[in-house]
């Protein structure tokens, strides 16, 4: 194990201590796609004590030019992205204490599911998720290295690392109606690795030591195009996420069914309070003969049914492919699970 | 007289039709989305977009996106 490290130990800003440190180090990884196999394969490669990556997809053909942790044989198995992250991550280094979980995160189940880790790595694909942990994080003092891309552009932002420094709803005046997303200007993995790399280096100088400054920082591969603005000017005395009178608002859930459409793709996701988990045995033996190209494994249920692929998740939800129209969606869960 | 300034790290000339730093958001396609814009290392607020662009000026522009 000591020479394991010893390239990453032979750098001055690490060392021997700072290789100890890392060893200590637990990381929640929020978000198995892109940024969260190649941030956690850094990570895990780096010597980290425990890496938590949570995500609540499974794998699609679509993700393989991008998504390093997963190969075809995953999409043919259509394993959720954290089953196959976890596994794929735990084969690269046993040293590392690895778990994937399978979960939508939300205002409900956020808090639980951070607590006790060190550090947050954002790797989810949509706002709404980020503002939600932006508000826990803070709650619970961990810091949150915020990061996102689409096309070739991306950027980085650690959140928490400093007393004075804006959170990301400082920053966020209003909440982006419609940010761009793969699905309408694509994504190419350059800029995926770009922008996991600079949010893995700020992990790493933070939890050795080294000084870190909480930079709003941006790239472009293709265009060459870089900036990094100093952002300490945009804190908001009476931010309501990170002020000394924080209410975070984004962690008020609500206790009725929740509706997404997910970023990258045609589908909407619909979910269902966390008192209602489906029981997909049952689920599978009430769908047979109503759905088509039924497949049924421990953590999922896929099926066809109309025009659409629907995938059901034992932690109560379901992605309806083939539309962007929460009305259609809802209307499929309606007819099929009443 | 054209304008040269440097945009995020980059020199770049400025259009004849763009004056202000809001007209430059537009020429860019950014002026819809959610930004952080700094001049000469100062952030600048929304209300300053219309100020106009001056030669050498340092600009740099940050939008916020939502993939990952
Ligand atoms: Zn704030």
């Amino acid at each position: 194990m000591s020479t394991r490290y010893s390239r990453q130990e032979l750098f001055t800003p690490i060392g021997a201590e700072g290789q100890k440190k890392i060893r200590q180090a637990k990381i929640f990884i929020l978000g198995a796609g892109a940024l969260g196999s190649s941030a956690g394969e850094m990570l895990v490669r780096a010597g980290v004590g425990q890496v938590t990556i949570v995500d609540r997809d499974i794998i699609e053909w679509t993700n393989l030019h991008r998504q390093q942790l997963y190969t075809e044989q995953d999409v043919v198995d259509q394993l959720p992205k954290a089953v196959a992250a976890k596994q794929r991550l735990a084969a690269i280094n046993s040293d590392v204490e690895v778990k994937g979980q399978v979960v939508d995160v939300t205002p409900d189940n956020v808090l639980n599911m951070i607590e006790g880790y060190d550090v947050i790595l954002d790797a989810t694909d949509n706002m709404e998720t980020r503002l939600i942990v932006n508000d826990a994080a803070l709650k619970l003092n961990i810091p949150f290295f915020m990061g996102a891309c689409v096309g070739s552009y991306g950027l980085t932002f650690p959140i928490g690392i400093e007393k004075n420094q804006p959170c990301l709803h400082c920053l966020l005046e209003m909440m982006p109606l419609q940010t761009m997303t793969c699905d309408t200007v694509g994504v190419i993995s350059p800029i995926v690795v770009t922008t996991a790399a600079r949010q893995v280096a700020d992990v790493l100088k933070y939890i050795t030591g080294n000084p870190l400054t909480p930079a709003l920082v941006s790239a472009d591969v293709w265009s060459g195009d870089r900036a990094s603005i100093d952002v300490r000017s945009l804190k908001k005395e009476l931010c309501p996420s990170c002020s000394a009178s924080a209410v975070y608002p984004f962690l008020t859930a609500k206790h009725s069914m929740q509706t997404a459409v997910l970023c990258g793709r045609d589908t909407v996701q619909l979910s269902w309070p966390k008192s209602r988990p489906f029981e997909l045995a049952a689920v599978a033996v009430s769908l047979r003969g109503t759905v088509s190209k039924m497949v049924y494994n421990p953590h999922l249920l896929a099926c066809e049914y109309g025009n659409h692929r629907l995938v059901l998740f034992r932690d109560g939800r379901m992605l309806v492919h083939g539309t962007k129209d929460i009305v259609v969606a809802k209307k499929i869960a309606a007819e099929l699970l009443g | 007289m054209t304008k040269t300034i440097q945009l995020n790290g980059k020199t770049y000339d400025v259009p004849t039709e763009v004056q202000s730093v809001q007209q430059l958001l537009i020429h860019l396609q950014l002026a819809e989305r959610i930004l952080v814009v700094e001049r000469n290392k100062k952030i600048i607020a929304k209300e300053a977009y219309d100020k106009p662009i001056q030669d050498r000026d340092q600009i740099e522009i940050i939008h916020f996106v939502g993939g990952g």
